[in-house]
């Protein structure tokens, strides 16, 4: 269960949000919408426990996620706005790495079959720079179904996708969330879920 | 999980080894200049050959610092790093170890051959090779602070240099000290200590820092 109380953020001498109050049991999805600069992708660094917040608590499972450290990481995923892969790597190369980094040691066989699923076949011995913006996005988000991670926060991760695969990542997220999964996703995508639980955040407010 | 932090960082140098040649080619010319430029007076030579090559050491080392945490601080990747399930301060200790691997190494590895063209002593080329060994991990530990510092900022390559070089002094003066001692046939195990010390005292506190800066430069 993730609790967030009066969160606020102020980055430099503006302040992006304040009093921001949500509770996410497992199963359930919250969307993060906003203008452009509203704070989201701060939000979602906040629960990352990217940046400290200046104000208000955020709880995992009942305990405040700084005095966590790295056991609430074993917990959550990120895929940010920035994709987090090396340039220089295959697609395959770098799933491995990011999986072995999370603690789960991933084949060769195993890599190719996860990002043939995700749309990437054929497409996975080059090097990802040579990628176009939408496959390294599909790469990025490949990570996501190798992890077995309760707690997914994603930023913007539909944009540059086509459609099959908005569609293929609802129907992960969906599957992740019946799995009693938590998902946080700033998007201004209205995804369709079968969530039981499908709550929405409007930072402009 | 450790060794995937060494793993990765290995290919990616290997994917990118011409700067990793570059600084190694950056080191060998600084070093063939003295001896180019002073002529071939012996004494001379052999009296500023360990000087000469640890300040060239020193700088290779800093030059290497701009690989460390810049790239991954720009593609994203240092986020994932900072959000994997274990401390940070093993993420980094794996980070400069590999940095290590591909850049002090060969430069202690190489340093016999350069040592030639000053005309050292065989015993005083085995001290150098030593004293490297010991001393460029220290470096590429102190400098990991700097570079996190320094992270995202404008002429940050300029910063870490003001930052780190005079935190270097005393590898210098004890590594150079090692040779220097060598060369005058006294002891040189006083100096080669010192720099263990200063080793075992970096592993323990400068990644620990490292992590610490790294944290804030991510805010």
């Amino acid at each position: 269960m993730l609790e967030v109380t009066d969160l606020g953020c102020v980055r430099g001498d503006r302040r992006l949000f304040s009093d921001v109050n949500f509770t996410l049991s497992s199963g359930s999805y919250l969307q993060v919408q906003g203008p452009n600069g509203s704070g989201k992708t701060s939000l979602l660094r906040l629960i990352c426990g990217l940046l400290a917040p200046s104000e208000g608590h955020i709880r995992w499972q009942g305990a405040n996620i700084g005095s966590l450290g790295e056991d609430y990481f074993t917990s959550l995923s990120y895929v940010g706005h920035r994709n987090g892969l090396k340039e220089e790597l295959t697609p395959i190369e770098n799933l491995r790495v990011t999986s072995g980094l999370s603690g789960t040691q991933l084949s060769q066989q195993e890599a190719t079959s996860i990002l043939g699923k995700i749309g990437l076949s054929g497409r996975d011995h080059l090097p990802a720079r040579l990628l176009s913006e939408g496959q390294r996005r599909r790469t990025a988000l490949a990570r996501l179904m190798t992890c077995e991670t309760s707690l997914w926060v994603l930023d913007e991760v539909l944009t540059s996708l086509d459609s099959s695969a908005v569609r293929f990542v609802t129907s992960l997220l969906d599957e992740h969330l019946n799995k009693g999964g938590i998902a946080v996703v700033a998007t201004h995508h209205e995804l369709d879920l079968s969530a039981n639980s499908y709550q929405q955040l409007n930072l402009a407010s | 999980m450790f060794r995937w932090v060494v793993v990765r960082d290995l290919t990616l140098a290997w994917k990118g080894r011409v700067d990793v040649l570059s600084t190694l080619f950056f080191f060998v010319i600084v070093v063939s200049l003295f001896p180019l430029g002073i002529g071939p007076e012996t004494h001379l030579l052999r009296l500023i050959a360990p000087g000469v090559v640890w300040v060239a050491a020193l700088l290779a080392s800093m030059l290497s610092l701009g690989r460390l945490f810049a790239n991954d601080y720009q593609d994203g990747t240092l986020e994932q790093l900072l959000l994997t399930p274990q401390p940070l301060y093993l993420v980094v200790l794996g980070k400069v170890m590999a940095l290590w691997l591909v850049s002090g190494v060969p430069l202690a590895l190489l340093s016999p051959v350069l040592g030639i063209q000053f005309g050292l002593p065989r015993n005083a080329l085995f001290v150098l090779v030593v004293s490297l060994l010991l001393g460029t991990p220290v470096l590429a530990l102190i400098g990991s602070i700097g570079a996190a510092l320094t992270l995202g900022l404008r002429g940050g390559g300029l910063l870490v240099s003001i930052l780190v070089l005079p935190l270097y002094i005393p590898v210098l003066i004890f590594g150079a000290g090692a040779v220097d001692a060598s060369i005058m046939d006294s002891g040189v195990q006083g100096s080669l200590s010192l720099l263990g010390a200063l080793l075992v005292l970096s592993l323990v506190f400068a990644p620990w820092a490292t992590a610490a800066a790294l944290r804030i430069s991510l805010e």
